[in-house]
């Protein structure tokens, strides 16, 4: 909370624009969507810096299994306690609980706030040319549940026994079968979080509804507005199964109910005293049910940022607005549909299996119309190469690689072999590392000056650009390579029990070449998280000292969220803004500037 | 600042902002109750034949409880209707029939829980299985020490050992089918059991039983929905409804609001009655 004021409240010419009031009703329980946007931010980035320091931490337990971790091995053991890290050594339970988490944090905590609630909620009013959203306190109680939320998923690691362990699935009967209580931390902050989500979500659907400009038609509406209604549809009708299935293990857990623990289920060797009758798989479909929807609501945001962003620098309309717009609504009826792709392996059926490999295929269609769409919208134009621009370049090729590989794990066959291996982790990896958090890198660099009035340093945002992108291939790339040869996911040694050099007759053991490459992983890993720093003092720095452009709109945008004074007062436009035109007007000929904004006058 | 439309209708959606996010929110609430009730059908398919329990319920009181939760939407819709008519008395009146009606929901429920809470199933130490309500327990009953009795009331005895097909079916259905002949053939009478007898007894709570575990997680939940309507029906009823005075169209929407939320708990316990008693 301290630090999420100091984000806001230093910028130039900020304080006179706000109403009066004091700093707590200013800064920490505003209903104002501009500052509930920035702390979901702060906190956002907050938490995927934490999650990506457990990531640092197992992968130095996997290139360096049974040694003690550098630098933080004594505080990791003051901390987490003897049973978990003796010596500052990783233990097997707290690389499953940092394996859990990393992923629970990232995807719920960190890329899901960053992109849907804190760039949503900022932008969204602001490009319909609404005052604020139409809930403004149903606004902040999603904030307040989301930061209770992690706070419950973040003391969880210092209860006893630690947190959840059974990965950010959680299948059962492993997950209700663990002897501590961080299952049960995990549910209650999964609790709070579907409830924030489904409060943003409710709030996010009713304003773009509602609260649209005189003028702002649907089919005006920029893209970026149409990505983050789909999301809240995806957020506001997948996340109630899953919070049904969390409430049903809740149950297995506190109550001792067996939902999802079948008969005769044997723990550690005795039979498990329950009634027994659960289905395990019945966890799994509610489990997915949300959790493919959620892999959209993980792109689509990125995909508007990177919209917006390509149409500002290519100064050109956006190619393919009706087909993105069409696309994009499929995709988010069709998300609903393809959930068990992810169950091939649990022998629900050739035929089950057939359908959603089927619609799983139809899906991709939509996305590879949208990236087509957005390779278009290059062809021919007169790009500016600033950093922004830079991130969404490097986003397209990489969400390529992210998407294509998909298709080996969509179709059941070749799924067999993949399933559960690394192959798998690069996959998506691709997808929401060089593909989404370069989006919304990208977004940062781009709406900074209307957030703060002073532009990021350019210079450093390309040092952070390049180095980043190098690293991030060089982590994710080799680990194509390792899923392919059939080293599996989840491994607290990284596979080193199945090695040619601990059992060299072994058919199909890990060579060594294959060991070796986490060792280069763990690297390039330190050297991504080293490629931040630039990034987190620039953003400190420019907030202070950073060059203040010359306009409301220095990158002449169209969009009427640059159509504001800077930053946006509480409340936003001085008056209703009258939309003319749709989103992309860009050098339209005989128009007297290269740019044409939505509200000015036809 | 002023959002607009949270009083009056935007003209070309003809809605104004809180119907909008109240039938959003009850759109989440269908999928959310939708999963529990998929949740439902999937354990009952799965469970081998003649272990899921028939007649575990109270009709008679379901069908009380039933029509009390329509009346309530009746006088809801009355209450509406009212403010619109602008009759404050009325609305004042309806509203206070839908709350004491909330509340008899709410205690015929927690009746019900009552009754499978002191409902018993003992794993006696020859196999047999005795199940009745608990009717008294002595002073000294320790059934880790072995020591004391405890006595059934209601309370019958039924023997699987060594029983397979159509004789096992029987025996089973008097614990399981209560509709069935087997079961109404049962005599029920009160028994004693000394501790030293018993190996396991086990209350009908949410462990006992995949049936059980829904039907207290659905109630349970459609439980907690009554209730929060009702304390949102109450603040309008009670201080809220000062808002009157000051702005009754506005007052008057909120009753809509919170009415259609009510009209949706009353839908889903139209669901859960023939699904959980009737069924």
């Amino acid at each position: 909370m301290q630090s999420t004021t100091q984000t806001v409240s230093h910028p130039v010419a900020h304080a006179e624009h706000h109403e009066e009031g004091n700093f707590w009703s200013k800064y920490i329980f505003s209903t104002d969507h501009k500052i509930i946007g920035i702390q979901y931010g702060f906190t956002a980035l907050c938490f995927l810096f934490f999650g990506f320091c457990l990531m640092l931490l197992m992968r130095w337990q996997i290139a360096h299994p049974g040694k003690p971790v550098p630098l933080v091995g004594p505080l990791l053991e003051s901390m987490l306690g003897e049973g978990m890290a003796a010596k500052g050594i990783v233990s097997p339970d707290l690389y499953n609980a940092f394996g859990a988490m990393h992923g629970t944090i990232m995807v719920f905590l960190a890329i899901v706030p960053l992109a849907f609630a804190a760039f949503g909620n900022y932008l969204v009013p602001l490009q319909i040319g609404a005052p604020d959203m139409a809930f403004p306190r149903v606004n902040m109680a999603s904030y307040q549940c989301y930061v209770l939320g992690g706070v419950v998923m973040f003391f969880s690691f210092f209860i006893p026994g630690g947190a959840a362990q059974a990965g950010w699935t959680s299948y059962p009967p492993l997950a209700v079968a663990v002897p501590t209580d961080g299952q049960t931390f995990w549910l209650i902050g999964m609790v709070l979080l579907i409830t924030s989500s489904l409060l943003g979500a409710v709030n996010f659907i009713a304003t773009v509804i509602q609260m649209r400009a005189p003028g702002m038609t649907w089919m005006r509406l920029p893209f970026f507005v149409w990505a983050q209604f789909v999301t809240a549809f995806l957020l506001l009708l997948a996340f109630p199964p899953l919070e049904a299935a969390g409430i049903m293990q809740l149950m297995d857990k506190v109550a001792h109910t067996s939902f999802f623990l079948p008969t005769g289920l044997a723990v550690g060797g005795n039979l498990a005293q329950i009634s027994g009758g659960g289905s395990p798989l019945l966890w799994q479909h509610l489990f997915w049910f949300l959790a493919h929807p959620e892999v959209y609501v993980l792109i689509l945001p990125a995909m508007g940022i990177v919209s917006e962003i390509i149409a500002n620098n290519t100064r050109k309309p956006l190619w393919g607005y009706k087909s993105l717009v069409y696309s994009i609504l499929t995709i988010g009826f069709l998300s609903f549909i393809v959930w068990a792709h992810h169950m091939y392996l649990t022998g629900m059926g050739t035929r089950i299996a057939t359908f959603f490999q089927t619609t799983t295929m139809i899906i991709s269609i939509q996305s590879v119309i949208i990236l087509t769409c957005m390779f278009i919208s290059l062809w021919g134009g007169s790009i500016r190469f600033n950093t922004p621009m830079l991130f969404v370049m490097a986003f397209l090729p990489m969400f390529g690689i992210g998407g294509l590989t998909g298709l080996p794990l969509g179709f059941s066959y070749s799924d067999l072999h993949l399933h559960d291996t690394y192959y798998v982790i690069a996959h998506f990896h691709y997808i929401v590392a060089p593909g989404t958090i370069f989006a919304l890198f990208a977004g940062v660099y781009f709406w900074f000056p209307k957030m703060t009035g002073r532009m990021m340093n350019e210079f450093w945002g390309k040092v952070h650009f390049w180095s980043s992108l190098i690293f991030m291939n060089l982590i994710f790339q080799p680990m194509f390579g390792q899923g392919m040869a059939g080293m599996l996911r989840r491994m607290a040694d990284g596979g080193a029990n199945y090695s040619t050099a601990k059992t060299p007759d072994a058919i199909g053991g890990l060579s060594a070449q294959l060991m070796g490459m986490h060792t280069y992983i763990l690297w390039a890993a330190v050297g991504l998280g080293l490629s931040q720093i630039p990034f987190i003092i620039n953003v400190f720095w420019s907030m202070r000292h950073g060059k203040i452009p010359e306009s409301d709109n220095p990158w002449q945008s169209t969009t009427l969220e640059w159509q504001t004074p800077t930053p946006p007062p509480h409340g936003n436009f001085a008056t209703v803004p009258q939309v003319h035109r749709g989103p992309y007007e860009y050098s339209v000929p005989g128009a007297a500037a290269d740019f044409t904004p939505q509200n000015a006058p036809a | 600042m002023e959002i607009p439309y949270t009083v009056e209708a935007r003209p070309d959606t003809g809605l104004y902002n809180a119907k909008v996010g109240i039938w959003l929110f009850l759109a989440s609430e269908v999928m959310l109750f939708g999963a529990l009730f998929s949740s439902y059908i999937l354990l009952r398919v799965n469970m081998p034949e003649g272990y899921w329990p028939h007649g575990w319920l109270n009709i008679p009181v379901g069908t009380v409880n039933t029509l009390v939760l329509i009346t309530s939407s009746i006088t809801t819709v009355m209450a509406w209707a009212a403010c619109k008519m602008n009759q404050f008395g009325r609305f004042k009146f309806f509203h206070a029939c839908t709350l004491l009606l909330a509340m008899t929901f709410v205690g015929i429920k927690s009746y019900e829980y009552h009754d499978k809470f002191t409902h018993f199933e003992l794993r006696l130490a020859d196999g047999k299985i005795a199940d009745g309500h608990l009717h008294e327990k002595s002073p000294d009953f320790d059934l880790s020490k072995k020591t004391g009795h405890l006595v059934l009331a209601h309370a019958h005895v039924v023997d699987i050992v060594g029983k397979s097909g159509d004789e096992l079916k029987k025996e089973l259905n008097k614990i399981y089918d209560l509709r069935s002949e087997d079961a109404r053939e049962v005599k029920h009478e009160e028994l004693k059991f000394d501790a030293a007898q018993i190996t396991k007894m086990e209350r009908y709570g949410p462990w006992h039983h995949t049936y059980l575990a829904i039907y207290f997680t659905l109630t349970g939940l459609h439980a907690l929905h009554v209730i929060g309507g009702a304390i949102v029906i109450g603040y309008l009823w009670g201080p809220g409804s000062k808002m009157w005075q000051r702005n009754s169209e506005q007052f008057a929407n909120r009753i809509e609001v919170s009415g259609l939320f009510w009209h949706f708990v009353d839908l889903v316990w139209i669901f859960l009655f023939p699904v959980l008693y009737l069924l």
